[in-house]
């Protein structure tokens, strides 16, 4: 249980310089939503307008150093994910997007320097099990930093949410939205 | 004989159940605090039910106060503070701390004295490294996070690589806290610790108080740090004394443990710094900023408005007016802070210098409310952050300094060297007794004192 025995592949879409913040990903003008699909729209807007026109399902995006920095907002990865993009290859991640990325299922793998060799269209392959990136394109293969067993048993979870609703035997439904009858404080009773 | 470690990893080992933890393992650790707010815990709250949670873990390990956008601002955030509250009546919530004893969250939780020594906390949050200042293991978090922590009692964490600090001689006069850690963020830049705990060292750490060190954890995450941490001393179990009689454990790193790298820094040689427009790794010696005219002034936020701060703006301000066309602006970091800072006599000062006061709130340093930027306004702001769009429009320009260079910018109508206007140094020998300028009240060993020796 918990390995991920997944190979992903997808083009590259290559964004080498580092410090690609969460604004670039997701400008702050569209948080006014947690629709993914409406966030998904605007992915990598105000890096590459034309991002959401050229990305395909299972396409990877590859950036440089310190990828994700900026506000903490989880709004980046879901608006990354509902774009259709299956992973992010990066030198490093910055930390706060590092974490909501695995939180939600969404794979974040480093490995220093392959923006820089990597080339927008080439096709890539990642394997999970082996640790290493294939350029197809370029025939030449990456080692990455390998998971842990912890991040690969949530992101087969599909992330920490369901992981957690799995471990206490319930079941994660996000389908779930108004939880609260609109009530006054004075109303409810206190918990024993 | 297990490996020699740091402050960090030890807490991180005893909290998931090993001797040793090494960086960049991955652990599972129970969690002993959970601040939350009104912004990032809502979303936490809709998320356990998807999860089909209906309990928190534990409601005593649980602090609660509404902050960003107190008193609320408009029909969306008091429809989010409702809910906050709901939830803590539901929940039975006892530490919850409704408007009038309700402070900025990382203000407010060791004002209380529920972060102790040797424990771990989160809030969702980027500025709960704050906390870090007793000696725990203290980080913000995502929604995600707050929602499987609320339920289990325990979160992952990659165990950071620690970058030492070693901060020696004192800071000079007029020369804060503040000014040392915007000197550090200039020089390792805004991912200079990204992923890593900055752990700070040193005679002049040693010398400051609890409120001083705050500030230097506060600004952990400006330098993409996960955490800031200092050792817990006798300035920290004085503090803790007056706040708090539960139990704590004091962990110290090993002489031989492992850093990652180590910055040596000679306070007695700064000199008060300002972070340009926008970012807060932009920080100058004064003497570099030219000529800037400010329209507002700002004493607030997490960083710099406690007690202390106030006291150091007030004597800048203490029979002086703030310049024409300059707004200048005081808002206490918690309901306690303003209390004291009026039973001081200080919201007198501020008041006759032409300031405006309000109750706390994180309100203008996130561009909330309370103070937000028009386009090209330039304000000086005790707080943490200036990046584009922080404190309202795109196209105002921050600039980050101590409490006592805003007041003294305000006063003058363009950005200052506070020095001028703190005539007297305070005498530095303490078997002096009370200190030349010392408020009434601070006698050999309290508080007041740390503050008159630490500044
Ligand atoms: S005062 Fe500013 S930095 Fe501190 S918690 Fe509030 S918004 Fe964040």
């Amino acid at each position: 249980m918990g390995s991920v025995d997944t190979v992903i592949r997808g083009r590259a879409h290559v964004y080498p310089r580092a410090h690609v913040n969460t604004d670039e990903i997701i400008p702050a003008r569209y948080l006014n939503t947690h629709d993914h699909v409406e966030l998904a729209k605007h992915a990598m807007e105000d890096i590459d307008p034309d991002f959401v026109k050229r990305v395909q399902p299972g396409d990877i995006v590859v950036g440089g150093e310190d990828f994700g920095c900026g506000s903490s907002r989880e709004h980046a990865v879901w608006a990354l994910r509902k774009a259709g993009i299956s992973c992010v290859i990066a030198s490093n991640f910055a930390r706060i997007f590092f974490r909501n990325s695995l939180n939600n299922g969404f794979l974040s793998i480093e490995c220093a320097g392959f923006a820089d060799k990597a080339k927008s269209g080439d096709d890539l392959e990642v394997d999970l099990a082996k640790g290493v990136i294939r350029n197809h394109t370029q025939g030449t293969e990456h080692v990455f930093v390998p998971l842990t067993p912890f991040v690969q048993e949530m992101i087969a979870a599909g992330g920490l949410l369901p992981m957690v609703a799995k471990k206490r035997g319930t079941v994660y439904n996000p389908a779930i939205v108004a939880v609260k009858p609109d009530v006054r404080v004075s109303q409810i009773a206190p918990a024993k | 004989m297990p490996s020699p470690q740091t402050i960090t990893e030890k807490i991180l080992a005893a909290h998931s159940g090993r001797d040793t933890v090494r960086p960049g393992e991955i652990v599972n650790a129970t969690i002993d605090l959970i601040v939350c707010h009104e912004v990032t815990t809502p979303p936490a709250i809709r998320m356990m039910a998807q999860m089909g949670v209906t309990k928190v873990f534990d409601p005593t390990k649980i602090v609660v106060t509404p902050d960003h956008f107190v008193p609320n601002k408009d029909i969306q955030t008091a429809e989010l503070t409702k809910e906050l509250r709901n939830w803590v009546k539901e929940q039975g919530i006892a530490r919850y701390h409704e408007l009038g004893e309700h402070g900025i969250c990382h203000a407010l939780v060791p004002e209380k004295g529920y972060i102790l020594p040797g424990m771990t906390a989160i809030c969702g949050d980027s500025h709960t490294t704050t906390l870090g200042a007793f000696g725990a293991f203290a980080t913000g978090i995502g929604s995600t996070d707050v929602a499987a922590a609320l339920t289990t009692g325990e979160l992952w964490f990659r165990v950071p690589e620690t970058i030492r600090f070693n901060v020696k001689g004192r800071l000079p006069h007029g020369v804060y806290s503040k000014d040392l850690i915007l000197h550090i963020i200039s020089k390792i830049g805004v991912d200079g610790a990204r992923y890593c705990a900055m752990e700070y060292h040193g005679s002049a750490i040693a010398a400051m108080s609890m409120e001083a060190r705050m500030t230097i954890t506060n600004m952990a995450v400006e330098a993409g740090g996960k955490s800031g941490i200092m050792e817990a001393d006798k300035v920290t179990t004085n503090y803790l004394k007056a706040r708090t009689e539960e139990p704590y454990t004091i962990y110290r790193s090993d002489a031989d443990a492992h850093y990652v790298a180590t910055h040596e820094i000679d306070a007695s040689a700064l000199e008060p710094v300002v972070a340009t427009p926008s970012l807060p790794s932009n920080g100058r010696f004064i003497g570099e900023i030219g000529h800037v005219v400010i329209d507002q002034a700002y004493i607030g936020s997490c960083t710099n408005a406690r007690i202390e701060d106030l006291r150091i703006a007030a004597k800048v301000m203490k029979g002086r007016r703030v310049a024409q066309g300059v707004r200048a602006l005081v808002v206490p970091s918690t309901s306690a802070v303003w209390r004291q800072a009026l039973k001081e006599g200080l919201f007198e000062i501020f008041a006759d210098a032409g300031c405006v006061i309000s109750t706390a709130t994180c309100g203008a340093c996130l561009g909330g409310h309370m103070g937000v930027l028009g386009k090209q306004e330039v304000c000086i702001s005790s707080t943490n952050r200036n990046f584009v769009g922080r404190m309202g429009h795109p196209e105002a320009l921050v600039y980050l300094a101590s409490p006592a260079t805003v007041a003294a910018s305000a006063i003058a109508g363009h950005i200052v060297d506070p020095r001028e206007y703190l005539e007297r140094p305070l005498r530095r020998d303490k078997e002096a007794g009370v200190p030349v300028g010392a408020i009434a009240g601070g006698g050999p060993g309290s508080e007041q004192e740390d503050y008159l020796w630490g500044v």
